[in-house]
């Protein structure tokens, strides 16, 4: 298939059909509900053969992700915001019984006040849920993310579910250029899943959601953290079989942008870090030694290459399109802990950027540059946590 | 990197006429990014479109501050929007219209260097039976931009709209393309 002028929630629905869904179970919001309309389209024009179940809520849909996954089917939801929170409990159910669900969260602002665009706090809310965390830059990135979370999600020693993360109406609704591969490629890449167990396998009948004892309950837990563990491994080695069949890297659980000489990076996650990489640019010109590093994974969190690259800078902005209410940018939170027990010790600080769609312009980070080299220069902090764009 | 901003009122297919835009820049081998302004539009309300196109992959996701190409798809916003703020020096206005040259300047804020008029509101009338001026306005934006060409602006239209409607819609365009006047200034 060649290029196609798509929305980011469109890319999402293409790489559903792609990857060759066989249930898909959604409620609709404000700004997912394209993706939803979209697949249905294609179920009601015969192009594709899903099972697609109404339900009346996301606790719901994600309920019915997690009954046809168990039966051995490839499952795909999509939410957002509030409908992401409604879906909590259901979160803990489907890694816990690891099953390897892919749902598109278009990242949006929790409520109230109410507010439809862009921010990240729902999806980190639900980071400590077994949910691995996949963050798209742009609307190929979508469509990338979805067939290689299926890929990574139901490796043998995975088996735990993904969320592909996009942004409200910066991705979900605006048309880019995306890259689709004829189908047999992708179908070379993604063969059909293959179950270790199935609730429908009744020569071999098993049991999902049973007890555990506190004698047992313990080594359940260790095992979805060895599988999160090996979910890197698993992660690094699908990005680069991706970057072999369709030409798009993604080895790289951390993408470095202009780091290797740089004397200070910018470092987040999301749609965000387009404009980042085109400040980098201007910054370079005006004789800012500036790169960056885009987060594309946040669970697993990839702690080596973090060290690997703030070993080699004197400091690292961290723009946080989210917060933690009574500490600071979630991002910033947890690459401050990972570096905490080793000898990199770049000066870290915390930009709260973006939240509910503010927009993040070239010359905001060009602003953040000049703070953070005068940070630098002095060699100790303003403020650890500064809220960059408040009206003052 | 041409920036394009787009005006219309909620109905109108100002954000269709963006995609379309950015459709028809993409079958000629540019790289583009279409959306609309993320805000809360309603049905007869002010609404505002963008198209950026550009030679190389385009990585910035900011809204569009300083536009190149301003187009306005309704004339009564003339009166209540200011269709140029913003607009770079060299920009260019295309406008739905009956009005004169003269009549259209006095109500803008900022002198473009180029001037389109049309009245795409008749051509969609008598060709599409609708005040839906988005398809006819693209015709005008290929006239007085040659960014695109006109042949593309038709491709583009008929693979957003199917059958008699793609057909009708791509006639209004490049009628559009054909009435469309544009003034030097």
């Amino acid at each position: 298939m060649p290029k196609k002028v798509v929305s980011g929630n469109y890319a999402a629905a293409y790489a559903a059909k792609h990857a060759r869904v066989e249930v898909v179970a959604a409620y609709p919001i404000t700004p997912q509900t394209s993706i939803i309309e979209k697949i249905a389209e294609f179920i009601a024009n015969g192009e594709a053969e899903i099972q697609y179940v109404p339900v009346e809520s996301e606790h719901s849909a994600m309920a019915a992700c997690i009954g046809a996954s168990a039966a051995g089917a490839r499952a795909f939801t999509a939410t957002s915001a509030q409908g992401l929170a409604l879906m909590h409990e259901m979160l803990h159910w489907a890694s816990g019984a690891r099953l390897p669900i892919v749902m598109v969260d278009v990242n949006r602002a929790m409520a109230p006040p109410w507010s439809v665009w862009d921010d990240q706090t729902d999806s980190l809310a639900q980071r400590d849920t077994g949910w691995m965390q996949f963050y798209a830059e742009n609307n190929q990135e979508v469509y990338d993310g979805v067939l290689m979370a299926f890929k990574v999600a139901e490796h043998r020693k995975v088996n735990l579910p993904v969320m592909v993360i996009e942004s409200a109406f910066i991705l979900s609704h605006t048309y880019d250029i995306v890259d689709m591969p004829p189908q047999e490629e992708i179908d070379g890449f993604l063969p059909p899943r293959e179950p270790l167990y199935t609730l429908t396998d009744f020569d071999n009948p098993t049991a999902v959601g049973a007890l555990a004892t506190p004698a047992d309950y313990y080594e359940f837990r260790y095992k979805i953290a060895m599988a999160m563990e090996e979910a890197k491994k698993v992660i690094r080695e699908v990005g680069k079989e991706f970057g072999e069949r369709f030409g798009r890297d993604y080895s790289q659980m951390i993408e470095l942008y202009k780091a290797d000489d740089a004397d200070f990076i910018f470092m987040g996650m999301g749609s965000l870090m387009g404009t980042v990489k085109e400040a980098v640019d201007v910054l370079r010109k005006e004789g800012y030694k500036v790169g960056a590093a885009k987060v594309r994974w946040f669970r697993p969190f990839p702690r080596e290459e973090l060290y690997e690259l703030a070993k080699n800078v004197e400091g690292i902005a961290v723009l946080d399109r989210n917060f933690s209410f009574g500490q600071e940018g979630i991002l910033f939170n947890e690459a401050k802990g990972v570096l905490y027990n080793t000898d990199a010790k770049p000066i870290m600080k915390n930009y709260i950027v973006g939240l509910g769609g503010r927009d993040l312009t070239v010359s905001d980070i060009r602003a953040i540059a000049r703070n953070m080299k005068e940070i630098i220069e002095r060699g100790r902090l303003d403020r650890e946590v500064e809220w960059y764009h408040l009206k003052r | 990197m041409i920036e394009v901003r787009f005006h219309g009122r909620g109905g109108q297919g100002a954000v269709t006429a963006a995609n379309i835009l950015a459709e028809a820049a993409f079958l000629e081998g540019k790289y583009v990014q279409a959306f609309p302004f993320f805000g809360v539009e309603r049905r007869g309300a002010p609404v505002t479109a963008f198209t950026r196109i550009d030679e190389k992959p385009i990585r910035i996701k900011t809204q569009i501050y300083e536009p190149d190409i301003v187009v306005v798809l309704d004339p009564s916003l003339l009166e209540t929007v200011d269709v140029t703020a913003g607009l770079k020096e060299g920009g260019i206005v295309i406008v739905n219209t009956e009005k004169s040259r003269d009549e259209v300047l006095a109500k803008l804020k900022k002198k473009p260097a180029k001037l389109a008029l049309v009245d795409a509101t008749g051509i969609a009338l008598e060709i599409l039976g609708l005040p839906i001026t988005n398809t006819s306005i693209l015709g005008a934006f290929a006239k007085a931009t040659g960014i695109v060409k006109i042949e593309s602006v038709e491709t583009a239209i008929k693979e957003t709209f199917s059958g008699e409607l793609g057909e009708k819609n791509a006639k209004a365009a490049r009628e559009a393309f054909e009435k469309t006047v544009v003034h030097e200034l």
